[in-house]
């Protein structure tokens, strides 16, 4: 079970609701997709206008399914490309590139009690919870806030799942988050996934109730992955300008230009590819850099680390 | 490929445990430099490397049958060296899918696994040819396997296997199958977190290694696994140098000479791997144990040398640590022996191809 990428081919192809597409997605070669948990998502890689994006989405497949995965992909207004790829143009039979599932929101194996709380789409990473909880038998309740039309929009997911309430904004109908706080058992896990406003009344409300920060989880879908602003740098010794894509890390567009980097984990905790900064101010995201080291200004670590301008200028 | 089994060596006793040439030769020799650095030393576990050892998943050698055997008579005396937390069972389970996936698919004429499904409820049947098990059973039930999933194949497997679970933004060791450990105690350590059950350990603390390390980890990624290498030294041959067995083997410590030492201290690598396992999003921790004689080691000059150099610069925290103290004199006074001072080469390849008879 080692690997990186996949080679996904799109099976089937259906429209639950406005705006909402299901895809289900198997090994392209027709061999077995690795298992992945409750919670896990995927990162396709999407054809777009002049260039590709990569977008993540939940699993809402049954935990360690192997045969095929599901998604479900709602088309953002704005798309930047990527939803409405899959909305106008991906057609069965199609093939994509994927990275393999990772997994940011898992459920807590220790919890006494799971209360999920999810706002329209947001109820994705939940459907593979309640297979995990049917399965494991982990105590649990989910309450979806969504608008009327769409409660049954999910129900091929949820028949037979115990556990779930919708809720939308008409009297009698709107979820009294608070109210639903105080009455959880202690040794309950909140976990919350919806829009950012939801997310941020949540998470008050379970502050406000005194609930400790790490029985609270939330899931911002949407959120950028790895990756932000292009920007340029300059390799000073080398003489090599490079240009640093939206989805590549720096280190990758330095080894692209075919200059030496020495680098191990790639992830920002090693220190290896740590490189002097010349000129620039870097968005620092590693673990790696003191406080002081990143006062200072001088190195970067070009694994995970960008520029906050548009350029800098790098002694490799 | 086939593997010669010596199934009668024993790692207590008369520790009749000896290494092939071949086996000498893809030790995984630790030390690059003449001098002992700490580091975060964690790289991918990709199919490749300067020793055979890091060709699969998960290594197994000349040693496999006797080392099965040895942790089967740990574990009658001392049961706790098993242990599984309640909320880990999602967790076993896929370190026996890993393990099983894993050794079938590397060696495919030693282990074999059949399903009738991949998801839990489904059928399987596991084959282990060198200790002739077949075993049928129903994935997801542990009703159907002779012990719980875990136990039943880290029993299977060379060296200890940690698992930790991931939550608080921290890891936990909330399960253990631990026969062969360089002096630490599962019973002691489970349910620790990261920072608690590192918590002996000298000098790295300060360094940081320890907060990089954990970030570096709670971002593993699946299919993705890492590894390093860790070390000590060992009086004799001995698998299972824990605190509970103390007595059995810490007075042999007081034994070395220089003059017995080539036999008598072993060199004890740790190929560390960590795995993020899919269904319960744990971080399964393998700690396979290879041990190699100064003499061993002194059959390849460059690894004789290098070691004679790196333990007469290690830090005086680390001796104590690493329990060297008692006995690092009369081997350093062996290894001198071997040393002429030449320039090496950095790197820990053996550099040679072939052994010089004993």
């Amino acid at each position: 079970m080692i690997g990186q990428t996949l080679r996904l081919k799109v099976a089937a192809v259906s429209d639950i609701a406005p705006g909402l597409r299901h895809l289900r997605l198997v090994a392209a070669d027709g061999g077995k997709l690795p298992p992945a948990a409750a919670g896990a998502h995927i990162q396709l890689v999407l054809a777009g206008p002049g260039r590709s994006f990569r977008n993540a989405y939940s699993l809402v497949s049954r935990p360690g399914a192997r045969d095929a995965w599901d998604i479900i992909v709602r088309r953002v207004p704005a798309s930047r490309g990527g939803s409405a790829y899959i909305h106008e143009q991906l057609q069965a039979g199609d093939t994509l590139e994927a990275g393999w599932p990772g997994n940011l929101f898992a459920p807590v194996r220790t919890a006494r009690r799971h209360l999920m709380i999810a706002g329209g789409i947001g109820i994705t990473p939940f459907l593979s919870y309640l297979a995990d909880f049917a399965m494991s038998g982990g105590e649990h309740a989910l309450h979806v806030c969504c608008r009327e039309a769409e409660k049954d929009v999910f129900a091929p997911w949820l028949a037979g799942r115990s556990g779930v309430a919708f809720h939308w904004d008409a009297d009698g109908h709107r979820l009294d988050i608070p109210a639903l706080l105080a009455a959880q058992p202690a040794g309950t896990h909140l976990y919350v996934c919806g829009p950012a406003a939801m997310n941020d009344e949540v998470i008050a409300a379970a502050a406000a109730a005194g609930w400790p920060a790490r029985h609270v989880h939330c899931e911002h879908f949407g959120a950028a992955p790895a990756g932000g602003a292009a920007f340029r740098a300059f390799l000073a010794r080398s003489g090599v300008e490079v240009q640093v894509g939206e989805d590549e890390s720096l280190l990758d567009a330095i080894e692209r230009a075919g200059v030496a980097a020495p680098c191990l984990c790639r992830g920002g905790a090693c220190g290896v590819c740590v490189a002097p900064l010349l000129e620039g101010e870097a968005e620092h995201r590693d673990h790696f850099l003191s406080p002081a080291e990143r006062d200072a200004g001088r190195l970067i670590m070009p694994c995970v680390s960008r520029a906050k301008g548009g350029r800098l200028v790098l002694d490799l | 490929m086939s593997i010669a089994f010596k199934p009668a060596e024993t790692f207590r006793g008369d520790y009749s445990y000896r290494n092939s040439d071949a086996a000498i030769l893809r030790f995984p020799f630790p030390f690059p430099e003449d001098r002992y650095m700490y580091s975060v030393n964690i790289e991918p576990h990709t199919r490749s490397g300067p020793s055979d050892v890091y060709l699969h998943a998960f290594d197994v050698d000349e040693h496999y049958i006797a080392e099965c055997r040895d942790k089967a008579i740990t574990l009658e005396r001392d049961p706790s060296r098993c242990q599984a937390l309640p909320h880990m069972m999602m967790a076993q389970w896929d370190t026996l899918e890993l393990l099983m996936e894993s050794l079938s698919a590397d060696y495919p004429e030693l282990f074999s696994l059949t399903k009738e499904g991949d998801d839990f409820g489904s059928r399987w049947t596991w084959v282990n040819r060198p200790l002739g098990i077949e075993q049928s059973f129903v994935f997801g039930d542990a009703e159907t396997l002779p012990c719980e999933p875990f136990e039943y194949i880290t029993r299977q497997a060379q060296g200890d296997f940690a698992i930790c679970d991931q939550r608080d933004d921290n890891l936990y060791m909330d399960a253990g199958m631990v026969t062969s450990q360089a002096d630490w105690s599962l019973a002691f350590d489970v349910g620790m977190s990261f920072m608690e059950w590192h918590g002996p350990v000298p000098l790295a603390h300060q360094a940081g290694v320890f907060e990089r390390a954990l970030k570096y980890l709670l971002m593993l990624r699946l299919g993705q696994p890492v590894r390093r290498l860790n070390w000590t030294m060992s009086i004799n041959p001995r698998l299972d140098t824990s605190p509970e067995s103390y007595p059995e083997w810490g007075p042999d410590r007081a034994s070395v000479t220089p003059a017995n030492a080539g036999h008598k201290v072993h060199l004890r690598v740790e190929l560390q791997t960590l795995w993020r396992l899919p269904r319960s999003n744990a971080i399964l921790f393998p700690i396979r144990c290879y041990l190699a004689s100064l003499d061993d080691l002194a059959r390849v000059p460059k690894w004789g040398k290098r070691l004679h150099r790196v333990l007469a610069t290690l830090p005086p925290q680390l001796v104590e640590y690493k329990g060297l103290t008692r006995y690092l004199p009369a081997a350093l006074e062996w290894l001198a022996r071997h040393d002429d001072g030449a320039e090496l080469p950095a790197g820990t390849e053996a550099g040679v191809s072939a052994l010089a008879p004993r």
